[in-house]
């Protein structure tokens, strides 16, 4: 783990656009309203779909309101959004692939089993499925994409944790005794800690994809709260008339993803040299 | 090969009765009455009873799953609230306009993503490449449909040139199709990119070349057929992504699929519907990985007597 974290710092220090961005999300996801330049929520409805300028960085949406500000407000909610199912995915991801990965024989098959049912569906069309059962709302988002992202995860740590299973020292480690938490938390889990922190960095970008994807869809947390993906749904109907609607949203979530890949694929390289493209 | 093709297609009702297994058992938690919603708001009780009996509601768990199950044996999906009926035919009409984007977004990445990785490769870290990579990185990175929505915003509204929506002809197939695709055409010319650069320093290409063979024939008739099979595996791990991009491709530009027809039935909370379509993506996932690996099988002779 401590390499891990190490790795994770080296990589940081290497990328100062990453730091900047980062601390920037940070920044807005914490202090959103306190940067924002204006009232998210005031409309001015003597300013509909005004086109950037000066006093509207971004411009103004169907109802007069500050796009920069409804961005700035949105980081919170965008970012909770997709790193939460990724923590959650995280959780039940690791615990399952270990246990199975570990364990071997009837639990893995039945585990495996289910991951590969799982994968069978369409990552976007399951995380539809469960907003449809759950609602469309945080919480549906929140288990839509954690149901979603967790099969991949799971079978990526289950392969590995397969392999460490054949080392000398987990061997030792049974011969010596060692309860099964014991070996798993302190042996078998630290090895595999590169691959679970690339793995779900790389989720990261994924997860902000189809959280804004489901918000466009009308699926996601409802208007009028500013989630960047609901915020391009809402919008989309004016495309033709001010085109501005969808620039500055649409470029703030490429702008996550492309720095959640770069993080993935810089600790790729640092962890895993082979596998770089 | 026929009996690879029995054995691989002998695998998939198992998986797929899994498929709807576990989502009968997510879509029964769903809070609220089916038979309120198959009834509709202005019913009465005694009608939505009727209709309870009816649906077979009022039977235990066991009993409408082997209902359904009994019903999935000829074809019938159960009763959908937006067809007032089996589901089935109508979601199949609606079939060949989502295999029509798929597989043009398949043969856009094809025809763009290869020959791009080929010129990144061949002019590695000049200004090709750099164009190439930096069009990777982006594309990697943006939502599709974002970028169906600058190139409605570009090609419809600014250049006049497209229709923003709909469903008539070649012309609205191409927005959709680079929409969904660009996402790829990313990984398919990043991919090809690095396996033609680590093929062409193995000693066979040194060989061709110094018997005399143009750098033009080396690559495409022994370079190339060498990554085929890491670039098809690679779109058939892509298979999910394709299926459930076409459903927000689909909607932002009104295309009449069957990832519309999904989103129809979530705005009516039609649980039939939802399931029978979510079955059939599930199913058209295992086809087009079958379809890879048969092309797989195809391209590579060494596999084939395995």
């Amino acid at each position: 783990m401590a390499e891990a974290v190490i790795a994770a710092r080296r990589a940081l220090s290497r990328n100062r656009f990453l730091v900047i961005g980062a601390a920037l999300l940070l920044g807005f996801a914490v202090f959103g309203e306190v940067l924002a330049p204006y009232d998210p929520d005031a409309q001015d409805l003597l300013a509909l779909l005004e086109a950037p300028s000066l006093a509207h960085w971004c411009g103004t949406d169907e109802v007069g309101r500050d796009i920069l500000s409804r961005l700035i407000t949105g980081t919170r909610i965008t970012m909770m959004i997709a790193l939460l199912p990724v923590a959650l995915a995280g959780l039940i991801g690791v615990s399952l692939g270990a246990v199975a990965g570990y364990l071997g024989g009837s639990v893995d098959r039945a585990i495996s089993a289910l991951i590969e049912l799982l994968m069978t569906i369409p990552g976007l069309v399951l995380a539809i499925a469960i907003v449809a059962v759950v609602g469309a709302n945080a919480a549906g988002l929140v288990a839509a994409i954690t149901v979603s992202s967790t099969p991949p995860l799971a079978r990526l740590i289950q392969a590995r944790v397969r392999e460490l299973r054949q080392e000398d020292y987990v061997s030792a480690a049974i011969v010596l005794g060692f309860r099964l938490p014991r070996i798993l938390f302190l042996h078998v889990l630290p090895n595999a800690a590169s691959v679970i922190v690339i793995q779900l960095s790389l989720l990261a970008g994924q997860a902000v994809l189809i959280g804004s994807a489901l918000g466009f869809l009308g699926l996601g947390v409802q208007p009028p709260a500013p989630e960047w993906g609901s915020m391009l749904g809402a919008s989309r109907q004016y495309i033709e008339i001010a085109p501005h609607v969808v620039i500055a949203p649409g470029l703030a979530i490429a702008l996550l993803v492309f720095a959640f890949n770069m993080l993935g694929d810089g600790l790729r390289d640092r962890f895993d040299p082979n596998l770089s493209a | 090969m026929a009996r690879y093709l029995a054995s691989r297609l002998l695998v998939m009702p198992p998986i797929l009765l899994g498929v709807v297994t576990i989502l009968f058992l997510i879509f029964k938690m769903v809070p609220g009455d089916q038979a309120l919603l198959a009834a509709g708001a202005t019913a009465t009780q005694a009608e939505i009873e009727t209709i309870r009996h009816q649906l077979g509601l009022d039977r235990p768990l066991l009993a409408q799953y082997g209902a359904h199950l009994l019903g999935l044996l000829h074809g019938d999906f159960g009763y959908s609230t937006m067809f007032r009926g089996n589901p089935l035919p109508h979601i199949l009409e609606r079939v060949p306009a989502t295999l029509t984007l798929a597989a043009s977004a398949i043969l856009v990445t094809i025809v763009i993503g290869i020959p791009a990785g080929i010129l990144a490769a061949s002019r590695q870290n000049r200004l090709a490449d750099l164009l190439v990579s930096g069009s990777v990185t982006a594309f990697l990175s943006v939502p599709n449909f974002w970028l169906g929505m600058l190139l409605i915003a570009i090609l419809s509204v600014g250049l006049r040139w497209l229709p923003s929506f709909g469903f008539d002809g070649l012309h609205s197939l191409v927005m959709p199709t680079l929409a969904l695709a660009a996402r790829l055409v990313a990984i398919i010319a990043r991919l090809t990119r690095g396996l033609v650069i680590e093929e062409m320093r193995k000693p066979y290409v040194r060989t061709a070349l110094a018997k005399g063979l143009t750098m033009h024939r080396v690559l495409w008739r022994h370079v190339l057929p060498n990554a085929m099979i890491p670039i098809i595996t690679a779109l058939g791990l892509e298979a999910g992504y394709l299926l459930g991009g076409a459903v927000v491709v689909e909607r932002l530009f009104a295309w009449p699929g069957i990832g519309d027809l999904l989103l129809g039935g979530i705005g009516v909370r039609d649980y039939t519907l939802i399931l029978a379509i979510t079955v059939l993506f599930a199913l058209g996932f295992l086809l087009l990985n079958l379809a890879v690996d048969l092309v797989c099988l195809a391209v590579n002779p060494r596999l084939r007597n395995g």
